[in-house]
């Protein structure tokens, strides 16, 4: 093997999870020091877990068809907030960069802008486990509902839609380093806009007719599908999985392709020295 | 003889109708103090981003450290630092984890150590655990200096390295650098408004101006070919359009 190339390998010239796991210390650091940001982590799904949760009580009492699908909008809130809290982890630690100036310090270092990604990837998990698994946690108690009672299917669920939030989180990114911090708000507004036809709280056939191939376009709609049949049915529906899977390779690969794109036209456009608050 | 550690030829960058960089020529030896000067404008932070890889140049070559920037810029990126009062270290981190985050970017093998050489050096040890957002301007730039100097770079750029310090202060940190260059055989360019600094530290000055090298010598050489008592005389005959020979002309 040349030697340029087992130098380049040593020195992590491709790719370096040591620099990745520098990105995410400076995320966890970020997290560590604010309290508050920890605690509105969870706050927001577990206040709407609780709402759901006296809706689908209520509704049980007055619907033989939810009385008999217990629990499920609880899932369907608490799946929802995974995808939303993924697409919300990426795009914040990404704002954390340009709202604190810091991109030049970062690209002038040996930090490679996939790492960067995969590091934002990597926030945006711990971001959601540790938005989401306390909410989950409390439905126990009170509505006598655990969501890990679906077992496996439910960590199919989790990652898919963990994946597909984190690349519209890319893509989304990719836009407001193109087109600067004014745009910042499409880092909260873009995941809304999948929510309709990714049948949350009903199924896709409720869409009209034209719309549903739209919907199954996306992973989220084949994961909604999936869990309400296991919710209901206890079945998981392995072509629903396999489309969510494939699906999102898809997605994964155009929202790091809209990203990487994006940084390069930065630097031609000289804004990594300029973008900041 | 030493080698080139910055060798740029024909660089140019435009924005638009706006260009920036000039069909710009100029090289620094290994192991020598550059300084940068020019009026606002002048195309000096344009020239230092091309350097560090941070923006792209329309066109031209450019080589540091022996390596093609444009090509090849993750090899030499880890022999290379900066440090700009301009551009901020994350405000809610404390400088000590500001350092250790870049520590591991670098790749420094043991930051802890790495972290308290620097910070005794640089006399940083009482705001390491305070958040960088809350310092002062000075320092801040001291904490960005420990960022620039981390991995020991064989290749420094500042831009404004002593901007916000007060006099004591500023005359230590180049008396740091000048040691810190001295001791480790490196390269440092520098871009400045202090004529009194360049003068000081540097031992070649390229003068900038409209994205080109208008001019270029060393301190002392400047001041003869322009008949001045210091640079900042030489700076404005050149912001004003008076080239060497009218000046000399006009003082005798």
């Amino acid at each position: 093997m040349p030697e340029s190339v087992t130098n380049n390998r040593r020195n992590g010239y491709y790719f370096s999870s040591r620099r990745v796991g520098a990105m995410v210390l400076r995320y966890f650091y970020l997290l560590r020091g604010s309290i508050p940001r920890i605690v509105e982590l969870a706050y927001w799904p577990t206040m709407q877990m609780m709402i759901w949760g006296f809706m689908s009580q209520f509704l049980a009492q007055h619907s033989e068809w939810f009385m008999q699908a217990g629990g499920i909008l609880i899932a369907a809130v608490l799946l929802w907030d995974v995808m939303f809290r993924s697409n919300i982890g990426v795009s914040i630690s990404f704002l954390e960069e340009m709202w604190s100036r810091n991109l030049g310090q970062l690209f002038a270092s040996p930090l490679r802008p996939y790492e960067w990604a995969a590091s934002l990837l990597a926030i945006s998990a711990i971001r959601t486990l540790i938005g989401v698994v306390p909410a989950a946690l409390l439905a126990i108690p009170l509505y006598h509902y655990s969501i890990f009672e679906m077992g496996l299917p439910l960590i199919a669920f989790f990652v898919n839609l963990l994946v597909f939030g984190a690349a519209v989180g890319l893509a989304v990114s990719g836009l407001v380093l193109r087109c600067g911090l004014g745009a910042e708000s499409l880092a909260w507004a873009v995941i809304f806009a999948v929510a309709p036809l990714s049948g949350i709280y009903y199924p896709i056939s409720t869409l009209p007719d034209w719309l549903q191939p739209v919907a199954y376009s996306l992973p989220s709609a084949h994961v909604f599908e999936g869990m309400r049949a296991a919710a209901i049915d206890g079945l998981f529906l392995q072509d629903r999985f396999v489309w969510a899977v494939s699906l999102n390779v898809v997605y994964l690969a155009l929202g790091l392709g809209v990203f990487l794109l994006a940084f390069r036209g930065a630097r031609h456009r000289g804004q990594l020295l300029q973008m900041g608050e | 003889m030493p080698g080139l550690a910055i060798k740029v030829e024909n660089l140019a960058k435009t924005f638009g109708d706006v260009v920036a960089v000039d069909a710009l020529n100029f090289d620094v030896r290994v192991g020598e103090i550059a300084g940068l000067l020019g009026g606002n404008g002048a195309g000096k932070t344009t020239t230092i981003s091309m350097i560090l890889g941070l923006l792209i140049p329309t066109s031209g070559s450019l080589k540091v450290l022996g390596t093609d920037m444009l090509r090849h810029r993750y090899r030499v990126l880890p022999r290379i630092n900066f440090s700009s009062p301009y551009v901020d270290l994350p405000k809610r981190l404390t400088s000590r984890e500001n350092l250790m985050v870049y520590s591991k970017l670098y790749g420094i093998p043991d930051p802890a150590r790495r972290l308290a050489a620097l910070a005794d050096d640089l006399d940083i040890d009482a705001l390491l655990d305070r958040p960088f957002g809350e310092l002062s301007s000075g320092q801040k730039t001291r904490v960005s200096l420990a960022k620039s100097l981390l991995n020991e770079p064989d290749l420094l750029l500042l831009d404004e390295p002593t901007a916000s310090l007060d006099p004591d202060t500023a005359d230590w940190i180049r008396t740091y650098l000048k040691t810190y260059q001295q001791q480790h055989g490196a390269t440092i360019l520098l871009a400045s408004h202090n004529m009194a600094e360049v003068e000081r530290l540097c031992d070649d000055v390229l003068m900038m101006k409209q994205g080109k090298v208008v001019d270029r010598d060393s301190p002392a050489g400047l001041l003869t070919k322009y008949g001045r008592a210091n640079l900042e005389d030489v700076f404005l005959d050149i912001a004003r359009g008076r080239n060497s020979e009218q000046t000399t002309e006009g003082v005798s």
